[in-house]
Formats: C-alpha cells, structure tokens, sequence
C-alpha cells in the first residue's frame, strides 16, 4: 500500500514548563509491529498526541515527505494517520456499521453524506471479516464487549485507510485468547501498514514486537529487537525489581 | 448520561406519520376548526417550524441553542417591513410619522420594497448571519454552556436593539397593521385560510427535510459529532463543518417561522424574539423530545397552545407550569414525551441503555468546562 | 478630559456590581460545572432579603450592614436547597442542569412577582452613602466607592477562604479530581453543598449592592445573569483573577459604549465585544490546561 516511513525526530513536548516529552527520535516502517514501552507517565501517550496533532509538539514527525507536526488533527488524518485511544472511544448509540460507516465516509463527498446508506461498502466488510466483527453488524457499539469494542477502533481505521496506525494499549482488559486474536490481528494487517503499539502488557510485547522503543521521563532509554531492549541493563533498572518482570510477563497493570 | 435516543421507528412508519400529520393539518384542520382555532393552530405551526430546527441542532447536534429568537426575527422583521410598506404604499409608514413626520424612509427599508428581495431576505439573512456566527464559534471549538449563553446573549442585545429603535423598528409597540399580503387582503377568510396553508406546508416541508437528514449519512455523523466530537475530528473530519451544517438549517427554519408569523398573528414585537421567547421554543422541545422527528414540533404546538391560552387566562399559573415543566421534563425525562412509549415493559425495543465510558463522561465534563 | 474620566469612574463601580454577580457563578460553574441560571433570581432575593431586612430594621445606615449578611445566607440557602432537590441529580448532565435552572428562574420571578408588588420594592440607601468622596480632584459618588468596596471584601474573603482553610483546600482538591478527593476521604457531597452554598450566597450579597443601584423587582435578576455569565466566560473558568478583570472591563466598556451612544446599543456592543474576544481567546483570559478526551 506504501512505502512511506513515519520517521520521528527530536520530538519535544511542554505542558506549560513541564517537558513530558524531551526529544524523542524514532522510526517505524511498513511491515513491522512497532512497541512503544516505558512506565507510567514515560511520555508515550503524549509521543502519539504529538504526532496526531492533539498536543503541540517540536522537532519533526514525517509520513514520507510530509511534515505532521503544526497540522490541524483532521488534515493529519486525512494525510493517513489513524489513532485509538487508551479509553475505547466508539460511538455507543450507533451500530457497528454506523461507526464504520462514518470511518469510510472522510471520502465521500459532501452532498453524497446527505443521501442515505444503501448496502454495506467492500471495504467495511472486509474489515468486519479481518476483526471478527462480522456477525455485530446492527449492534449498537455501546453494548460491545470490552475486547469487541477495541476491535472496532481497530476496524474503523482499516475502512478509513489509515497508513499509519497508532495504538494507545490496545490489548487492555482483554483476555488471553482476545490478546492473541488481536496480536494475529495487528501482524496480519502491518503488512501493508505502519503499526505502532503502545502497551504495557510484556508478554503481548515480547510475542509481537518486530522493534522496540523504550521511553523514560520523555526520553528514549533503548531502542532495538525485543531480545536487545531486554539485555540492556538500563531498561531492566527502570523496571527497577521487575527486571525480572520483563522476562516473566507482567500481567496487565491498569484499566483506566 | 440519558442519551437523547436517536434510532427511531423505521422509516417509512416515520414517512407515514409526517403524511397523516399532513392530512390534518391540511385537509381537517381546515374544514373542522373555526376561524380563530384555525388562526392559533397557523401561530403553534410557526413555533413548530423554528422548534422542528431546534430539534436538529440541539436533538441531534448537542448545540443547545438559546438564542433562536434572533433567526425568528430576521425571517419575522423582513416580512414585517414588506407588509408595512405594502400597506403604506408609496407614504412612510404610519409610525414612523408619528415620531418625525418629515425625516425620510430609513435606507434599510428600502429594498423590502420589492417582494422577490424580501424573500430572499428571509431565506439568505439567517444563512449568513448564522454561518458567520456559527463558523466563528464552531472553528474556535466553543460549545456547551458556552454557545448556549452566546447564542442568549445575542438574542437579548437584539431584543434591547429593536426595543430601542422606535422609529426604524417600531420599539417596544413592534410592527403590525398589516393590511396585504403579497397582493391579498389579509382580512379575506379565503386568505386568511391561504396563509395558514402556507404555514403547515412549510412545516411539513421542513418535517420532510429533517426526515431525510436524519436518515442519511449526515444525520449519523452528527449524531456522532453530538456525542464524541473529537473522536469524529480523529475519523478526519473537521467537526466544526458538521455542526455548522446543522446550525445554518436551524437558523433557516426559525427565519422561515418568523416570516410566517407576522401574516398570522399580525403583529412582530421584541418580546417575541428575546430571551424569553427563545426559551419558549425551547421549553416545547425539550418537553417534545428533542431528538425524536415529531416530539420538537408537537411539543412547540403543545406549549404554543398553553401560552396563548393558559398564558393570557392565567398567566401566573402558566408561568408556573412552564418552570415545573422544564424542571420535570429534563429531570425525568430527557428525552421529552418521545421516550415514553419505550419506557413501558412489552413495547421495549431490544436496546438496553448504556452506561456512559468515564472517557465520554469526561469528555463532556470538558465540554462545559473548555 | 472630564468627559472621559466619568465613565471610567462609572464603569468601575458598574464593574465592581457585575463582578459580585460573577464572583458565584464563577465558583458553582467552575468548580463545580453546574450553569446556575437561577443564580441571576439568588440576585434577586438578596435584593428583596435587603427590603425585608428594612422593614424590620427601619433606621437604613443600620439596615444595610445587617442585610449584607442576611442576604448572603438566605440566598445560599436557597441555593442550597436547589443542590439538595435538584442538582445533586445532574452532575453528570452539565447542560441539561442550565436548562433546568430556567425553570426554576421561572419559578422564583414568578412567585417575587405575586408575593411583592409588581412594580417592584423601594429599598432605602443609608444617609452614608449620599455623598461623594473626592480623590485627586474627581468627585466619587460614594454609593459606587461601596460597590467596588463591598467587591474587593468578596473577592479577598473568598480567595482567603479558598486558599487557607481546610473546606477551601478540599474544594480545590475535590475540583482538580473528583474522585481522587473521594477516595481520600473527603467527602465531596458536603463539598458541592458548601461550595454551592457559598456561590449563591455570594449572589445573594450582589443583590444587596443592586438593589442600592437600580430597583428591586421580579426581572432584576434576569438582567444580570447573561453579562455575569459572558464575564464568567471571559474570565477563564474557575481562574477568580480572570473574573475580575473580565468584569471590570466589561463594566468600564459598558459604560463608555453607553457614553458614547446609547444604553442599548452599548449591551449590544458589549456582547460583539466578547464574541470577538472569545474568538481570540476562546478558554478566557486565564487558562488551566486538562488534558481534555482521554
Ligand atoms: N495535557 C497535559 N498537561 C500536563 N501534563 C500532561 C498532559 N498530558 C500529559 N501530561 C504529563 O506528561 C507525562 C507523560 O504522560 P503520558 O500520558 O504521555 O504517559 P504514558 O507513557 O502514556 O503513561 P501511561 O502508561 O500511564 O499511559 C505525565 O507525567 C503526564 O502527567
Ligand atoms: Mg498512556
């Protein structure tokens, strides 16, 4: 789909005074499930506010050759950057397909929004197919489960044909087997996509991961395979008594 | 949070209930009521109009809009002025001399001369004033609370304004004794049937145009800007667009009441367009159901029919109803009398209410708050 | 020169007036997120509290002292119980709480209008406050040297109290997260009691200083509940600095706008006034950065 590189460079982020993130450089490509890890308050949800354009951000974020930083949130989606959130954030009084109907609709044009949807897109079904979503169709997302509703954040931004996607913990609250349907899920569609994944949950990491940044206090503290971030001694002291909680796996931290 | 429910009946029971509306109002409505009932139930279709509108920009859109009253009086001042000087012909209108029987025509007037410019006038004069209005708040992201005191704010400083421009406006005592309009005797019963008709077509028409956009692909996305708008803003949308869409509709449709309201109830003062009135209009549709296709408009006929009646019978008692009614109705029911129906056991349909995400809840926190 | 220095003198006092009738809402709509239409019928009982106050206090220089606090209390505990019956129900519905609180507006002016006559209330200003004080050179009516007065006391008192004590503490606490604070023990339905308690009180206080001003009636609260809330948002939520220069400002333009035109015209050009500059500054003149949508 493409061959364009999100390439990070000296990403800085302020929040009057307070820098949470403090020059952060890194680059994930097409094909690799790229982890973004670090403790709490490490500065990772920022890193993505940053280049989703939420919160403003120094230094340079580029797809390709476009700059990202200083652009309005909607255009840098329309240039093919898609996010989730830490909080699942679906629209609960409409249906699945609603949802992925509004996600597919940033193409279409403004008089065609003001006629009525007949028939479902090929690209919403495929989506449905690829999430397992399939048999949702008319369910009000509200009542999703947990792990569902994250899979339809993932979903609307395969039918929104996002290069880039940047997921905020995707796999928290889910259950093992919901942890490895998603970790399937993120291989098979990084083929053609950047991934990057934020998450806490080690074992998840360490099962998909094709490279890892670690963050700490805004700063990068290693960077590489999933073998080198857990041989560097630096990572394992952060994870200050659970540097053998990298090795084991620690089990999900939170739920927020 | 009680989410104003938006997936109505299917659409064609929906189609089939603005037909029969239109049957009786149409057809019944004339040949059963007398003259005066038929004059009243012209004056609620007005209200309706401009309700039906809030209804899209406040049900569906979550723009709580206060300050109606302002769209109301474009519509309603334009037509005010062309009926005046249809009725004064080539002299300055008669209040006007009262106050300085030599000064000229203010230049303001002159245009509402011509009938096709006072048309144009009601349909464009909203438009682009709520466009202006609407794409300066919506593109700074003020909402909530916020847009809501605005748009009263502005609805008060134009009340204040008309009320303080006697001999351009008429003030206080408004605009009335209109005599034609637009060539007929508005005297004529036949006429005065005529404007009613125009009345109940238009708000069937508008009916019709809610119906469709809250079917179409529009209507969904607004439903969604309404309840997570920066979620809407990551999907690459400018949410902004979507609201001002909704906006600008609205602010026609109250434009339109207005202008049919002065050949009905002949006569256009300030009090009819000020913060109290705005309120008015939005008393019915909250009590309607904001959200639903038919409770904004049957809720505005519902209070419009308390306030000519209950309100000049027994206006304390009135008053009292209607600040018993915002408080009941929004406490207990704040999706208007529309909810009632699937609020009882065997008429449910399989759609169990959700609980709000703390991320919504917060977000909304921060609605009001930002 | 002259010319110019009245209305300053004026728009501060008119200032001072809008600041009282800000200073509560900015507490129950930014700390707490509730938008109190009713807060403007608060201003309208301190003003009849004031009256009443007089008919038993006849001698006016006494009445007034004592109807300040009298004013303060009977409208917090209107307000308080507004909290109890009604708000403590909505706090997760911000906008519906404006809408219910027309209602209750509605209600509380209509019941002024029957208890009181309908033309309104004389409520008698203190022989002390007839004169005018001259500093450097202008006359300052006094009446408006004790607005502004009665202002700053407000204003000092409730940032002392805010800042110093420990229910202020909490409040601060319960503000910044709810939650939080509930887990630490502090228990927050107190906290929105107290806070709304004291927020319409302040009302109430306004009302007092109004009624010395303009007439007491059943529509005096509607006339200052918009300009309060405009100053509010100007301001910056919950930011008590923002208010008062937001308040003062609005208050000294409102004054040259009516000098240089007229009474009506100047409302009108107030509120472009502060479109304009929501339009620049759309959180207000002082901002606490959320991190909004999680
Ligand atoms: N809008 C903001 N204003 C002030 N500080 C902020 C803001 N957003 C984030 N921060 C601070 O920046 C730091 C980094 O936060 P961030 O959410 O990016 O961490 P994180 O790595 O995603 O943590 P977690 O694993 O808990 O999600 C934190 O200390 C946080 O408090
Ligand atoms: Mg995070």
């Amino acid at each position: 789909m493409t061959d364009a590189s999100l390439v990070v460079t000296d990403l800085r982020v302020e929040f009057s005074g307070f820098v949470a993130v403090g020059g952060v450089s890194f680059d994930a490509h097409p094909g690799e499930v790229r982890f973004l890890i670090g403790p709490n308050g490490a500065g990772k949800t920022t890193c993505i506010d940053a280049i989703t354009g939420l919160a403003k951000g120094t230094g340079s974020a580029r797809l390709g050759e476009k700059e990202l930083l200083g652009k309005q949130v909607h255009k840098i989606v329309r240039l093919g950057v898609g996010r989730t959130f830490q909080t699942a954030s679906v629209f609960d009084e409409l249906t699945v397909l609603q949802n992925l109907d509004i996600a597919a609709g940033r193409h279409r044009s403004a008089l065609s929004l003001l006629r009525t949807r007949r028939g479902v897109d090929p690209s919403i079904e495929q989506a449905l197919e690829e999430t397992g979503l399939a048999g949702e169709l008319t369910t009000p997302a509200g009542i999703l489960s947990h792990g569902q509703k994250q899979w339809l954040e993932i979903a609307m931004l395969l039918v929104q044909d996002a290069k880039v996607l940047l997921l905020d913990e995707p796999v928290a609250g889910m259950s093992q087997d919901e942890r490895t349907a998603t970790g399937e899920l993120l291989r098979r569609i990084a083929a053609k996509r950047i991934v990057l994944v934020v998450e806490h949950d080690m074992d998840f990491m360490r099962r998909y991961a094709t490279r890892v940044t670690v963050l700490h206090q805004g700063k990068v503290l290693s960077q590489g395979t999933v073998a080198d971030v857990q041989a560097d001694p630096k990572v394992q002291e952060v994870y200050l008594g659970t540097a053998d909680a990298i090795a084991v796996g620690t089990p999900n931290r939170k739920e927020d | 949070m009680t989410k104003p429910r938006t997936t109505g009946p299917k659409p064609w029971i929906s189609l089939s209930g603005i037909g029969v509306f239109a049957v009786l109002l149409l057809a019944v409505a004339p040949l059963v009521l007398t003259d005066h009932w038929l004059n009243n139930l012209g004056k609620y279709c007005c209200w309706a109009i401009a309700a039906v509108g809030i209804g899209l920009a406040w049900g569906r859109g979550g723009m709580l809009v206060m300050g109606q009253g302002v769209f109301f009086a474009l519509g309603a001042y334009s037509m005010a002025m062309h009926l005046t000087l249809e009725t004064a012909g080539d002299r300055i209108p008669g209040f006007m001399v009262l106050y300085d029987p030599l000064a000229p025509l203010p230049m303001f007037w002159e245009p509402f001369r011509s009938a096709g410019f006072t048309l144009l006038a009601i349909v464009l004069l909203p438009v682009v004033m709520a466009g202006i209005l609407g794409y300066a708040l919506f593109k700074r992201r003020v909402k909530g609370a916020y847009f809501a005191i605005l748009t009263q704010a502005l609805a008060v400083a134009l009340a204040t304004l008309i009320s303080s421009t006697i001999r351009e406006t008429g003030g206080d005592t408004g605009l009335s004794d209109f005599k034609y309009f637009f060539g007929f005797v508005l005297n004529d019963p036949a006429n005065k049937v005529m404007v009613f008709l125009i009345a109940a077509g238009l708000l069937i028409v508008c009916l019709l145009a809610v119906w469709q956009l809250y079917r179409s692909r529009f209507g969904e996305l607004l439903v969604a800007t309404r309840d997570a708008e920066e979620r809407v803003r990551f999907l690459g949308y400018d949410p902004a667009n979507v609201k001002l869409v909704a906006f600008v509709v609205s602010a026609l449709m109250a434009s339109i009441a207005g202008a049919m309201f002065v050949p009905i109830v002949g006569i256009i003062t300030p009090a009819e367009i000020g913060a109290a009135a705005s309120i008015l209009m939005i008393a019915g549709v909250a009590f309607g159901g904001r959200a639903s296709l038919f409770g904004p408009a049957l809720g505005a006929m519902a209070v419009g029919w308390g306030q000519s009646s209950l309100g000049s019978t027994w206006p304390e008692g009135w008053t009292y109803i209607l600040g018993l009614l915002f408080i009941v109705v929004i406490l207990f029911l704040p999706n208007g009398l529309s909810s009632l129906p699937s609020r009882f056991p065997g008429r449910t349909r399989p759609k169990p209410d959700v609980p709000p995400t703390p991320a919504i809840a917060a977000a909304e926190l921060e609605e009001v708050r930002a | 020169m002259d010319a110019l220095i009245a209305p300053l003198l004026n728009g501060s006092a008119q200032g001072a007036l809008l600041l009282l009738a800000a200073l509560g809402l900015s507490l129950t709509f930014g700390q707490m997120g509730v938008i109190n239409m009713a807060h403007g019928e608060f201003l309208m009982i301190g003003a009849f509290a004031a009256y009443l106050v007089q008919q038993v206090i006849t001698a006016s220089n006494l009445s007034i002292p004592v109807a300040l606090p009298v004013a303060f209390v009977v409208a917090g505990l209107f307000g308080l119980l507004l909290e109890v019956t009604i708000i403590q129900w909505m706090y997760r519905r911000p906008l519906d709480t404006l809408l219910v609180t027309v209602g209750v507006g509605l209600i509380l002016q209509q019941a002024a209008l029957q208890i009181f006559p309908s033309q309104g209330v004389p409520v008698e200003k203190p022989g002390w406050l007839d004169g005018q004080l001259n500093i450097l050179g202008y006359e300052w009516p006094l009446r408006q040297l004790f607005t502004i007065l009665l202002a700053s006391v407000c204003v000092a008192a409730l940032s002392a109290w805010l800042k110093y004590t420990s229910f202020g503490r909490r409040i601060r606490a319960t503000v910044q997260n709810r939650d939080l604070a509930e887990t630490s023990g502090i228990s927050t339905r107190t906290i929105d009691r107290l806070t709304f308690f004291t927020g319409s009180g302040l009302a109430g206080v306004a009302g007092v200083a109004a009624s010395l001003i303009g007439g007491t009636n059943s529509q005096m609260g509607a006339q200052y509940i918009i300009p309060a809330f405009l100053v509010v948002a100007a301001g910056g939520i919950g930011q008590l600095k923002g208010t008062i220069i937001a308040a003062w400002a609005v208050g000294v333009a409102l004054s040259y706008f009516a000098y240089w035109t007229t009474g009506s015209l100047a409302q009108v050009l107030a509120f472009i006034l502060v479109i304009v500059f929501l339009q620049l500054r759309p959180q207000g003149l002082f901002t606490v950065r959320t991190r909004s949508l999680a």
